[in-house]
Order: C-alpha cells, then structure tokens, then sequence
C-alpha cells in the first residue's frame, strides 16, 4: 500500500480508503487490547505507525477484523460510509459499556470525479500515530471495565447501501447519559476521521 | 419540540462532548428549563457548529427518542407525545443511514479477566437486578383432543375475563381460569364445520367463532346464547379474527379482510384487497389505527383505520415483501407503538421488526424454526415465540438485543396458538400434540415485585456505604 500512495504526496480514494481501512484494523486490535477484552497473551506486538502495535493472534477475532476491514475499504471507495462504532458490552448483560467512535466524512468530489488530492502519508501516519497514543493512554480515564467483555462492530452506511450478504441491521447501541471524549482526527484529503470514545457514566462519583 | 428545540440539542451536546465531563448530568433536552439554563452557561452563547462529524448524533437521538422516558416526567409522556416523538426522531435518523453490524459475532474471550475476581467486583459495584426464575417445565397441562392441527387457524383466545377459549374440532369450549371450569360454548354442524377461529371481544363477555363454511357467528358467553351470524363477507374459511372496539376485522382463505360493525345490519364496513391467498394472521395496533395482516402469500400489509372507506377498495399503508414463507404470527410491542413483530413459517424462520410508520425493517433474526406465534411480556422487553419442528420450543428473548433468555419444551408437536392472561404473567399455548400447556414464563403478578425489598437483611445498606 505505502508503495502506491507514497510517490509525490498523491493520494487516491482507493489509497485514502485502504489507509483508513488500515487505520481501523489497528485501532480496534489497539482497543481491544487495551481495554482488556481479549486477553494480554493472545496479542503479538509489531512496529507501526512508528510505534509498538499489539495485534491479536486469536484467528477468530483476526478473520473477524480482516473481513471487516476489508468491508469498509469498499464502502470508503464508494463513499458510502459515515461511520464506524465499535462497541464493548457487557458479556453478561450484554449492555452496552463503551462506544468507539470513528466518523467519517468522505470528499464526494474526489468520489464522483475521480481527482486525486495532495497530501504526505508523513504527514497522515503522524496524526494516526496522535490516535493510536490516545486510545492507549485512555486507561488512565475510563471506568475499568471489571467484567468479561465482549465487542461488536456498527458500521453507518448510506441509505441506498445494498446490505451484504454477511451483514445484517442493527440497532445503534447506545449508551443511555454517557460521558464523552473526543480525540485526536485525522485526515487524508479525502477521508476525515473523527475519534470519539463515549461510555457509561461511572456512578461511583454521583453524590 | 419544534426545530429550534433539535439545534439547541446539537449544538449542546456537542459542547458537553468537547468539555467532556463534570457536564452531563443537566442534559436533558427538549426540556424548557434546561434551555433556559443553557441560556446562561457560556456554552451556549454561540450557536456556530464548527464540526459537525464530532458531534454524536447516536447521543442526539438517543435523547430525542429514550432520554426523557420516565427520568424526568413520566406523567407527562402520553401516548400520543411518544408516538409524535418517535416520528419525529425517525425521520431524524432512519431515512438518512443504515445501521449494520456482521451476523456473525467475534469469538467471546474465554476467561479475559479470573472470575473470582469479577465476581467481587461487580457484586459491588451494581447491586444486580434479580433475574427473575422462569420455570423450564409447563405449570398445568390440559388434554385437547381432535385440536385441528393447521398452521393458518387461530383456535385460542384468553379473553379479558380470564376465560380461554379453545376450538377442537367443531367444538368451542370455554375454561374458566380462575377457577378451571369447563363448559362447552357451541358445537357447529358438521357442513358448516370446523371452527377455524376465535376471538373473544376486548369486555371478555362476547366471543366471535369463525367457521370453515365462511360465517362468523356471535356469541354471548355468559348467557351462551348466539346473537348473530355474519355472512356473506366471505367465500371460504374464516381463520383469522381480530377486534377493534366494535369493529370485527374477519381474514378469508379468499385473501379478503372484512371490517364488520357488528352493531349494524349491513355489517360489512369496509373490504381490505391485498393478499391474494389465505390470511392468516390479523393484530389491531393498541391504538386502533393500524392493521397488521399476514398471509399465506408471504405478504405482511400495514393497513391504516383512518385512510380506509366503505366504497373504494382500500390500498395498504405498507406492503411488506421481506418474509419468505407464510406469515401468522404477528404481535404489536407494548411499550412502542409503531413496532410491529412478525414471525414467517417453515421456509422463512424468522422473526422480523418493523418500524410500522416508515416500513423500515428494524431487525431480522433467524429462529431455526417455523415461527408459528408471538406475544409480548407486558412487564418486561421481551417476546416470546413459538415453533415447530425440530425442538417444538417457546423461546424467550430479551429484546432488542434478542438475546435468548429461555427455551420451554414439552410439547411433541408444533406450538401452533399462544394466548396471554389478563395479567400478561401467564401463557397458554395449543399444539399439535393436543395438549393445552400453560407456563408461567412472563413472572408471577404481584410477587415478582414487592418481593426482594420485604427480603433486604439488616445490613443491607452497608453495599452502598462501601
């Protein structure tokens, strides 16, 4: 991928969608690992971003992330996606604790025309790499998570998206009151992305 | 709650979201004081909204549709309120984005976190609702012999009086719950035979009977006396009934829906055109306004009271072409007015949720197995359905997560026909075994409630102190 965006700061939809795809594939194995859903243990470290990534060597949670990150790519090229959400609940309530939020707005110009933008991929790991540190150090202020968890992932699409074969409708998931934490963004010209964590309020802190 | 009310609810939540905390506890919208409390703060002085993707439109609409409900005046939702509410937030939301999420499910970690330790904790943390104990075995279990096993039939009903009525063969008997008498209502000719429907009317004193020979006839339970016989509505066998007041809505093997004032002489009021086979299913929306119809033809129709008229054959609200097998089962949600389930037959298998105002498909879930009837727990988010082959099970979910909560079996045959108590605490469900089950899977009435406070130890507040 780096080898076809890399040249003269050019980038492409099909390589904007394919960094943001990336972006998403990481992000939720950095969530997962960090906010304890999988064990410790079932994560490999590699070097990304310029930092050290924790990846999951589960092969079901591998094939789950790899087909959706392969799902989004293609919406991300077709400018159908708004929005990915990925969810922590409770494995034993099945409520909702934590929602990952990752808005996207897509330049519809490069969509429909076909036009390439400028931009550095120094420039977009760098703001990536913003991300990846914040989701990390995002321990240190949400409420722990002292129950087995388990994860899904919400993706918003346009209205005319035809529902793939492997996906169905959901519900949105929400957290009812929550608190909210905006990170960092990034944007690569063509795709926006917006990191929000939101999550249930901690009510050991209510009077 | 007009647009102005919904830019004031953007706008602030985007800056409780950028000032994060401290914020969140004063922020519910649509509330006049809180806006004018808004006034005041800083946050709100400039209404330019400098990104719009970092707001949370999940958050926005989750306090257009839920936030209010019962935190802040309960006494002042009414009925209508809620229904023009949630319109109001599904234009916002539904018409703009779809909502997906893979069928398949990650793999659940095995043992993240050592369970003694999680024990503990959320022990504390929370004091658990107590989950309330559904017995997995039938309460009672009553013989009904020569029951008609057909899925297009509706042969129970469990009236407002708390009598059930059950058609075997061309029989119509009536059990008294609350004391388990028996008697026998009407036994029809043999030509104009078998019943193929029953309904009791909503004052649980009158009782419709539709026959194979295409008459509804009306009877009066406590004098047992027949007061009239509707004919002429149909050409063949009446198998789904429901009442709207004093409306009886009859559905035909000949696709037809008939809207009966059975006040009047001339009782056809209005004629429904839509299936093109056996309706099977009718359900009245709670308020009255909407008709749910299924059919052997896999057609669900949203028909609307108010836009139907005695001359022109009326057109649907919505036609609804998602199930692939015939659809029966048909069940309007309690606590949401405009949600509509509905479960398809043995080619189908599965239970659908519709948003009867847009038309849109909330939800699908695939139950495995025929689907022959759904109800509701009026107490609870929960619906339960009934079904054939392999297990012939109830199954219990817990909506809208849909996550199962319990599997009843015991019956050998397909669960055609569930009906509720008055108290929506008990359901009774006919099969093709011929038996008559009854099983006290939606909690026991009054018990259930009151029932974990007068049980608090001594020492109950410590929890809390810690």
């Amino acid at each position: 991928m780096a080898a076809r965006i890399a040249t003269k700061d050019i980038i492409t939809l099909r390589g904007s969608a394919a960094i943001v795809s990336e972006f998403f594939g990481y992000a939720a194995n950095s969530i997962l690992y960090n906010r304890g859903v999988y064990p410790e243990e079932s994560f490999g470290r590699v070097k990304k971003y310029g930092l050290p990534m924790l990846l999951t060597q589960d092969e079901g949670v591998k094939t789950f992330i790899s087909n959706l990150t392969s799902q989004l790519s293609e919406w991300l090229e077709a400018g159908k996606l708004q929005r990915v959400v990925l969810v922590i609940m409770s494995k034993s309530t099945g409520e909702v604790l934590e929602r990952w939020n990752f808005s996207i707005e897509t330049d519809s110009e490069v969509v429909d025309k076909s036009v390439s933008r400028e931009k550095s991929d120094k420039e977009i790991m760098r703001d990536i790499q913003a991300i990846m540190r914040q989701i990390a150090s995002s321990i240190t202020y949400l409420p722990c998570l002292d129950e087995p968890c388990v994860f899904d992932v919400l993706a918003y699409t346009d209205k005319d998206v035809a529902v793939p074969f492997t996906w169905i409708e959901s519900d949105p998931k929400l957290i009812a009151n929550p608190q909210m934490v905006k990170l960092h963004s990034f944007d690569t010209k063509i795709h926006k992305v917006d990191t929000l964590v939101s999550y249930k309020n901690d009510e050991w802190d209510e009077p | 709650m007009d647009a102005g009310g919904s830019a004031n609810l953007l706008s602030s939540s985007l800056s409780a979201s950028s000032a994060s905390s401290s914020k969140t506890r004063s922020r519910f919208p649509l509330q006049e004081q809180h806006l004018l409390q808004r006034k005041t703060s800083r946050d709100n002085l400039d209404r330019f909204i400098p990104n719009r993707s970092a707001m949370d439109f999940d958050y926005a609409h989750f306090m257009l549709t839920e936030g209010r409900k019962g935190k802040e005046n309960p006494a002042v939702s009414s009925p209508s309120r809620e229904a023009y509410r949630k319109q109001l937030a599904e234009t916002f939301n539904m018409n703009r984005t779809r909502i997906l999420a893979f069928k398949n499910k990650p793999p659940t970690p095995v043992d993240a976190i050592p369970t003694d330790f999680s024990a503990t904790t959320t022990n504390n943390s929370k004091p658990a609702k107590p989950r309330r104990y559904i017995p997995q075995t039938s309460e009672r279990t009553l013989d009904a012999p020569d029951i008609l096993d057909d899925y297009y039939l509706n042969l129970l009903d469990w009236g407002s009086s708390n009598v059930l009525s059950i058609a075997l063969g061309s029989t119509v008997y009536l059990w008294d719950a609350t004391d388990g008498a028996t008697s026998e209502l009407v036994t029809v000719d043999e030509e104009n035979g078998p019943v193929t429907s029953v309904k009791w009317a909503p004052d649980g004193r009158h009782i419709a009977v539709g026959l194979n020979n295409s008459d509804v006839q009306l009877w009066d339970s406590t004098a047992n006396r027949l007061l009239r016989t509707l004919k002429g509505g149909h050409q063949s066998r009446v198998g789904a009934l429901d009442w709207n007041n004093h409306i009886l809505t009859t559905g035909g093997m000949d696709g037809q829906i008939i809207n009966n004032d059975v006040r009047v002489r001339a009782h056809i009021v209005e004629t429904y055109r839509g299936h093109h086979q056996e309706v099977c299913g009718l359900k009245w929306s709670a308020s009255g306004q909407q008709l749910a119809s299924g059919g052997n033809d896999n057609l669900l129709h949203i028909w609307d009271r108010s836009t139907a008229s005695s001359n022109a054959p009326t057109q649907w609200l919505h036609r609804l072409e998602d199930h692939t097998a015939a659809v029966k089962a048909l069940a309007w949600c309690p606590f949401q007015g405009n949600l509509l389930a509905s479960g398809g037959g043995g080619g189908d298998r599965s239970i659908k949720f519709w948003n009867t105002h847009t038309g849109a498909c909330l939800n699908s879930v695939d139950t495995g197995s025929q689907v022959c009837a759904l109800l509701w727990n009026k107490n609870e988010r929960e619906l339960l359905s009934s079904h054939g082959f392999t297990q012939n099970q109830l199954t219990l979910w817990k909506y809208p997560s849909m996550v199962k909560t319990a599997e009843l079996t015991g019956h050998t045959s397909r669960v055609l026909f569930m009906a509720q108590s008055p108290d929506g605490c008990t359901v009774a469900s006919a099969a093709g075994d011929e038996t008559l089950r009854f099983w006290n899977v939606f909690g026991s009435p009054e018990v259930a409630k009151p029932a974990p406070k007068t049980n608090t130890e001594p020492f109950a507040n410590l929890n809390r102190i810690r």
